[in-house]
């Protein structure tokens, strides 16, 4: 495949998964095993084709777009459909497609309660289409429509087959989505008419001189902010996440912790930095502190909590908040530790989700205190994949998440674009507390790890037959298991594919 | 003085259908009554024909009254496609329930003849005639179920608010008349311009006219009829009342408005515009707490003539208004044509829960996804799209109001897009409501099994279809709505 003309393979790889959920709905329901191998087959077809594109993909020039496809699609509002992939685009693209086959394959064996495959593997595929799509999508309103589309798969996937509360957790999660991103499409319509009505194109207005005055930059950003902080989701706006996380299921979850919230932080980088650069800057200071309290907050909250994957819900808040962190400090390594941070905490975080929902299909609970210890005892293998990841999630320097972590703290000592000039001190001391952070995540995961993992089984649980990690359970995980240590120990996996493609955002924001 | 036979055509061919409909209704016996249905079907098929034939031309006749243009003829398909798909959702209604057939389908067909002359009227008079086409009718078919209490309240209060709004309408018309001394709208406007400065009992009488329109858009505070009527009503007219009256109004609305009264638009602008802001709040808000379907429906509709209405807040006079008023006339055609296929698709699937079952609380359509899927998915398609989400064309029609704002940005326009955007999220809340009512809750024990038919689910499918495809690619809609300068009259 020739990067430069293969544009078919990114559509086909875009809307693979959408015809599969087609055929799928077309399949008999008596079908049940068959329904879900076929789910395996599409998700691993369109995996096997984006491996075969990131392997042709041109890494010595990952600033440009490539497998692009930009055609005609709304003349009346002079929208294209613009796709196309740079380095900032190609690992989140890519982890879409990892964790949705991961998740197919985990549903083989476990399917959340009242079934219904047909249905859950559909949204799952409507859903892989959409999170893809905004990774890939180069117009406005293209952008906007994928972004949208997320939307009401997950909507069902919690409503559906979510927890006792899914009534109120997938309400909630529409609306508070929903709200945020008709304000950013407000924006988007500022920015367009602003620039001349002409083009939605990404690139383009990316490229153009800056838009409008600083007012209207400010204004702008504050529009297209509510809509990405709110995905992120930065505090005060996380209120939906621990409610939405904690009640999907944990394909849901892991979809949701994986890839969605990635969604708002690649917007900040894709679209609000380079296309509101004046915006940005005059925001940048807030959003360092609210990605600060964020990442305090997430981890006291973290402490609070009795409940594993309520725990971990709260512990993405934390963790987005050192990716905000980079964002913030608007330099070239701040931006890659915000996206470095994505991939790990998608890797990390949809593992954690995994494993969470594998403690509930076992203990039938996930409260800590009824747990009650003794899980490395137990059910050793099991204990010991949690361990590791939960290690991984604390920021172990060797894993995934430390070069996040600490990449973002040490970009954000020295904030580019004349912030360290009227700044130092304040982002010195986000800098402080978020260190702090890190010490408090280190002392939720730990305490976790000595209250379910150490000491003996309690009795209720010694007696029960209780099943180590399956072979599925294996084949979904390994691959995520693997990612995890790749990245720690090769973080230029990443950080390299990006680099030409930061560089050249950088440029945008006159850097 | 010639007739232009050919611009007129449409009207005269659904007048001679509803006139065999009737006769038809006389001659027919037991349930071959029922063939005037497939009888006024053809008949609307010839009109849609006659209409598209007038599509690129530019008609006038009956001394310049009565114009036929891209934007009258746009109006009209848009009118004679929700006749369609009414008289799909109609049938086999009207007979089961032993109503009165052949009248209804004569008033319906009478009804929409008000309808088209609508978007053509350039005439106060003509336009006046053209309202009462609309509502007289519609008084009869809201009453039609004659032995039940509700129907007859929802009658009657729909013929005592009508005709005191259209009392106070023609008041305000022969006031400007008494201004303008003309009836016709271009010259009203130029009488308008040419006065020196704004004399306040000519505002007043355009004020009157304008409310008249409020009452068949039901924008608030004139909507209290709409909820009552809409409930007692058969649902097929309470869908027509819903869309293609309410339709009708805002093609009445617009011509008045950019015509007419166009050199004051700076005065009924923000009047109007705070009553879209007005209107969306209180009927989502009224929504919310709807336990029967069709009165949801009807507030939801109330919330939905509210966003119609911000467009008309924007407008502004002189040639400075020209770049917004279009966007704004192209934003309301859009939302109309959307609004027209998703409501009537609500509306149909309602008709298919109730018809033979009775159901109509909202605690009945539980469990509508597994014993209904394709009814319980066209009805998610139909409620997404009303809110406004992806990929349906209510996100568009949105989308086109938003655009209209940004056009030229003021801070009354900031306000009116900023109460759209929040009310949108609100009115959600109770879409969503239903929908999860329809996947996620049990059915109730005993629940009768739905037959909608093959007609009804013939339309029900299409509309589903047609909310999803046009939301993939709106061009389709936009290439009809995106008629610039749609209302130069010459």
């Amino acid at each position: 495949m020739d990067p430069n003309t293969a544009g078919w393979a990114l559509v086909v790889a875009l809307f693979l998964p959408l015809v599969g959920a087609a055929a799928l709905a077309l399949m008999p329901s008596s079908m049940d095993r068959q329904i879900r191998r076929a789910a395996v087959v599409i998700t691993g077809a369109a995996l096997v084709l984006v491996i075969a594109m990131a392997a042709s993909f041109d890494y010595g020039r990952t600033d440009a777009l490539q497998f692009e496809t930009d055609v005609g699609w709304i003349t009346a509002i002079s929208a294209r459909f613009h796709v196309g992939i740079d380095g900032i685009s190609l690992p989140l693209f890519a982890l879409t497609y990892l964790l949705t086959f991961l998740c197919a394959v985990y549903t083989t064996k476990h399917m959340p309660a009242p079934g219904k495959p047909k249905a859950f593997l559909g949204l799952m595929l409507m859903l892989q289409t959409g999170m893809a799509g905004t990774f890939v999508a180069f117009d406005l309103i293209l952008f906007f429509i994928f972004w949208e589309l997320v939307l009401v798969p997950m909507f069902f996937m919690i409503g559906m087959w979510g927890g006792p509360r899914r009534d109120y957790a997938s309400v909630k999660f529409f609306l508070y989505t929903l709200f945020g991103s008709v304000f950013m499409l407000v924006g988007f319509l500022a920015i367009f008419f602003q620039a001349g009505g002409t083009t939605w194109s990404i690139v383009e207005l990316s490229e153009a001189p800056p838009i409008g005055s600083t007012t209207f930059q400010t204004w702008a950003f504050l529009a297209v902010f509510l809509g990405f902080a709110i995905k992120v989701p930065m505090w005060p706006f996380h209120t939906w996440l621990p409610d939405a996380h904690t009640e999907a299921p944990t394909v849901g979850s892991v979809l949701l912790a994986g890839v969605l919230l990635k969604m708002g932080t690649y917007g900040f980088v894709r679209i609000a930095l380079p296309i509101l650069p004046e915006g940005a800057l005059r925001f940048a200071p807030l959003i360092g502190i609210l990605a600060v309290i964020g990442i305090v907050y997430g981890a006291l909250c973290c402490l609070a909590q009795t409940d594993v994957k309520r725990l971990i819900a709260f512990s993405s808040v934390g963790h987005m908040g050192f990716v905000m962190l980079g964002i913030a400090a608007m330099n070239q390594a701040g931006i890659q530790a915000a996206l470095f941070g994505n991939i790990a905490h998608g890797v990390i975080t949809g593992m954690l989700f995994f494993l969470a929902g594998s403690l509930h299909e076992r203990y039938h609970t996930r409260e800590i205190a009824v747990i009650g210890g003794g899980m490395l005892k137990k059910i050793p293998r099991y204990g010991v994949l949690l361990t590791y990841v939960a290690i991984a999630s604390l920021g172990l320097p060797g894993l995934a998440g430390f070069w996040g972590e600490f990449t973002a703290m040490w970009a954000a000592i020295s904030p580019g674009l004349g912030l360290a000039d009227s700044y130092q001190g304040l982002y010195l001391g986000l800098v402080v507390f978020a260190a702090v952070g890190t010490v408090l995540t280190a002392g939720y995961f730990l305490w976790l790890l000595q209250r379910v993992n150490l000491g003996n089984p309690p009795q209720r649980w010694a007696e029960q037959p209780l099943d180590d990690v399956m072979r599925i359970e294996w084949a979904s995980w390994m691959p995520l298991l693997v990612l995890i240590l790749a990245l720690g120990i090769f973080p230029v996996l990443v950080f390299g594919v990006q680099d030409g493609a930061v560089a050249n955002l950088m440029g945008y924001l006159g850097g | 003085m010639a007739i232009d036979w050919v611009a007129i055509a449409p009207e005269i061919a659904l007048t001679v259908t509803a006139l065999i409909v009737l006769a038809a209704d006389l001659a027919l016996r037991g349930d071959a009554k029922q063939l005037v249905n497939p009888i006024a079907t053809i008949g609307t098929l010839g009109a849609i024909g006659f209409t598209i034939y007038l599509w690129g031309d530019r008609r006038t006749t009956f001394g310049d009254s009565f114009v036929v243009n891209d934007y009258a003829v746009v109006f009209k398909l848009l009118f004679l496609g929700s006749l369609l798909a009414i008289l799909g959702i109609s049938w086999r209604f009207f007979a089961e329930g032993r109503y009165f057939q052949g009248e209804y389908y004569f008033l319906l067909l009478t009804a929409f003849v008000g309808m088209l002359i609508m978007p053509s009227a350039r005439d106060l008079l003509l336009l006046f005639i053209a309202l009462e086409t609309v509502s007289v009718p519609a008084f009869i078919m809201a009453g039609l179920r004659k032995r039940d209490l509700y129907s007859s309240e929802a009658a009657l209060k729909f013929f005592l608010i009508g005709v005191l709004s259209v009392a106070m309408m023609l008041f305000g018309m022969s006031m400007v008349y008494g201004f303008a001394g003309t009836t016709s709208l271009a010259g009203i406007a130029d009488a308008i311009a040419a006065y020196p400065e704004q004399v306040p009992l000519l505002l007043g009488s355009v004020m009157l006219v304008i409310v008249g329109f409020g009452f068949k858009i039901s924008a608030v505070p004139f909507h209290f009829w709409a909820p009552d009527t809409y409930a007692g009503s058969p649902m097929p007219v309470a869908a027509m009342l819903a869309v293609a009256s309410k339709a009708a109004g805002f093609a009445g609305l617009i011509a008045v408005t950019f015509i007419a009264f166009e050199p004051v638009a700076d005065v009924w602008a923000p009047v109007l515009g705070v009553l879209a802001i007005l209107t969306m709040t209180t009927g989502n808000l009224i929504a919310l707490q709807q336990r029967d379907l069709i009165r949801l429906l009807a507030y939801s509709s109330v919330a939905q003539a509210g966003y119609m209405l911000v467009p008309f807040g924007l407008a502004r006079s002189g040639p400075d208004g020209m770049a917004v008023n279009d966007a704004a006339l192209q934003a309301v055609l859009f939302y109309l044509i959307a609004y027209a296929v998703m409501n009537i698709g609500a509306f149909g699937v309602a008709v298919a829960v109730n018809r033979k079952t009775g159901m109509r609380s909202l605690a009945d359509y539980a469990g509508l996804g597994s014993k209904s899927p394709m009814l319980a998915l066209a009805m998610s398609a139909f409620l997404f799209s009303l809110g406004g989400a992806p990929p349906t064309v209510g996100l568009w029609a949105k989308l086109y109001i938003l655009r209209a704002v940004a056009v030229d940005f003021t801070v009354f326009g900031v306000i009116l897009a900023s109460f759209l955007v929040v009310n949108s999220v609100i009115a959600f809340f109770y879409y969503l409501r239903v929908i999860r009512t329809m996947w996620m809750d049990e059915a109730r024990a005993g629940a009768p099994v739905l037959q909608p038919g093959l007609n009804l689910s013939a339309v029900v499918m299409a509309l589903a279809v047609g909310t999803v495809v046009l939301g993939l690619i709106p061009g389709v809609v936009a290439t009809f709505t995106d008629i610039g300068n749609v209302l130069a009259t010459g």
